[in-house]
């Protein structure tokens, strides 16, 4: 009986949003979608698309490089200011100058400003002011990241052995030096690790941009999509992969290098 | 000139609870001179010597370095000044991963600009400088070496390497013969002496072993539960003196303390 009410009531509501599952069953959708995967089992390879691949791939790496070395530029500085190890003036006293930490609190509220909106929804909102293109997706890498790196950057700064860095200040060197002589050592590989790591992030994020206009292979992805084009897909999708196991490459290096 | 003036001084630990760890303490060293800081563990030794290189604030009464209240100072005048004091902690604060050329001359940091410090990170700026202060110690053929190869006795040495490289007017040692084998021992604290000597700085060093406090140095401090107990030339150091120093530790078994858990452990932290 109550089944019979809810579809009484569900009924309409039904007719009204359109919803006709058997759609999905019909033949002319079925074939569509079947052309679309078969064509995922033959990657596109015929050397004009290969070359577009190529020089899109290129614009992805670059969106995504220069929208990190931006952020960095950003990151750097706030986790200067936001590690609290590095404080002098809590040196001795366990407590800092209220202006300085009052600096911290305010660079750290910056910080959440930055990361806690998605770079979809800063690529979105940029590629209204600078227009479609690149542009908009570096900028919106830029700041989304600076906001992670820099939170990140002094989490990691702070979960390191304090000893070392408490000792150097004691001793009356800068912050800085007793950044680098002191914490860094410790945390020089995690630090990279997270970077190259982002820097992966950032070519799928790119990726995800290019579908609302900010250029590179994700807008090619996007077109060939709606072309229903899977063997394209494939290619570009084939990409993305290598692109993510080179990171991961240059990341073991690196690593090793650091030791 | 004097190096120290306290005046009654009592200082607090930073942490919760507020305990005073050294209660009206009464000191005066002179430049070059040598003192040695006796006493049972948890007597306030490392907190003195913390509160003598300015890395911790005293609650109150009267405290001069120099002459100075460094705590009277403004912030940079006060970071300063702590370049002048050297701090050699009884763990030595060598970064695991760093090779120890560059963790002994890091002592140089105070008086390097962050362009020679970031270029001393590539090339290391001195290396004869920490050879020299590396041989001193006997560890000359680890200069090259990572702090994480050396055995606990090496990196407490190479800790005090950084000593000799530093430009201070006071040695705040604290502990530096808790790694060491006893010829070893002699040979490091008598390295520190000559230094101290040398520059005519003073040096204060707490120590657990009483013989060689009183074989070495000629001012004898002894510290328990925060305050200071005597403060004599060595010769008029008794042995008696030194057994009440010592006195319950070795006597009374531990106090029975009814431990409690608390009501909440933090999954996966170890503080």
């Amino acid at each position: 009986m109550a089944a019979l009410i809810g579809l009484a009531v569900l009924w309409p509501a039904l007719v009204f949003s359109e919803f006709k599952p058997w759609i999905l069953f019909d033949l002319q959708s079925l074939g569509a979608a079947g052309r679309f995967l078969a064509g995922f089992l033959q990657p596109a390879h015929s050397a004009e698309f290969l070359a577009m691949v190529l020089r899109e791939t290129w614009q992805t790496v670059a969106i995504a490089t220069a929208g990190l070395t931006l952020a960095l530029l950003g990151a750097i500085p706030a986790t200067l200011i936001v590690t609290e190890r590095l404080s002098i003036s809590r040196l001795g006293t366990g407590r800092m100058r209220a202006g300085a930490a009052l600096l911290r609190q305010a660079v750290r509220w910056l910080l959440v400003l930055l990361r806690s909106v998605p770079e979809l929804v800063w690529a979105l909102l940029l590629v209204r002011v600078v227009g479609l293109g690149p542009t908009a997706g570096v900028l919106a890498i830029a700041l989304t990241y600076s906001g992670m790196l820099g939170k990140v950057y002094a989490e990691i700064l702070e979960s390191s052995d304090a000893h070392a860095t408490e000792v150097l200040l004691a001793n009356g060197s800068g912050r800085l030096a007793a950044l680098l002589y002191g914490a860094l050592p410790e945390s020089a590989s995690e630090l990279v690790s997270y970077t190259v790591y982002r820097w992966e992030c950032a070519i799928r994020g790119s990726a995800v941009m290019g579908f609302v206009g900010a250029g590179g292979l994700g807008q090619r992805m996007d077109e060939s999509t709606r072309m229903m084009a899977g063997g394209e897909v494939c290619t570009m999708l084939i990409v993305f992969v290598l692109l993510v196991a080179a990171a991961d490459l240059v990341s073991t290096l690196l690593r090793r290098r650091l030791g | 000139m004097t190096t120290y003036r306290l005046d009654q001084l009592t200082v607090r630990h930073l942490a919760a609870g507020k305990a005073p760890a050294l209660h009206a303490i009464d000191l005066v060293v002179e430049a070059g001179e040598q003192l040695a800081i006796i006493g049972p563990s948890g007597a306030g030794k490392t907190t003195l010597l913390a509160t003598l290189a300015c890395a911790h604030k005293p609650a109150a009464g009267g405290f001069a370095a120099f002459g100075i209240d460094p705590w009277a100072l403004p912030e940079d005048a006060r970071h300063a000044l702590r370049a002048r004091l050297f701090l050699a902690p009884q763990t030595p604060p060598l970064p695991p991963r760093q090779r120890v050329v560059t963790a002994v001359l890091a002592a140089r940091l105070p008086q390097w600009s962050l362009r020679q410090a970031l270029a001393s990170l590539l090339k290391p700026s001195d290396p004869d400088a920490a050879f020299d202060a590396l041989a001193r110690f006997g560890l000359g053929d680890k200069l090259y070496a990572r702090v994480d190869r050396l055995s606990g006795g090496e990196r407490q040495r190479c800790g005090l390497a950084r000593l000799l490289l530093s430009s201070a007017e006071v040695f705040l040692v604290d502990e530096p013969l808790s790694a060491l084998d006893p010829t070893l021992a002699q040979i490091t604290l008598s390295t520190l002496q000559q230094e101290a000597a040398a520059r005519k700085a003073a040096l204060v060093c707490s120590l657990h072993q009483v013989d060689m406090a009183r074989a070495h140095f000629p001012r004898i401090v002894g510290l328990r539960d925060g305050r200071i107990v005597f403060d004599l030339p060595r010769d008029q150091v008794s042995d008696a003196m030194i057994a009440a120093l010592y006195q319950n530790e070795a006597d009374a078994p531990a106090p029975a303390v009814h431990h409690e858990a608390p009501e909440q452990l933090a999954v996966g932290a170890c503080f």
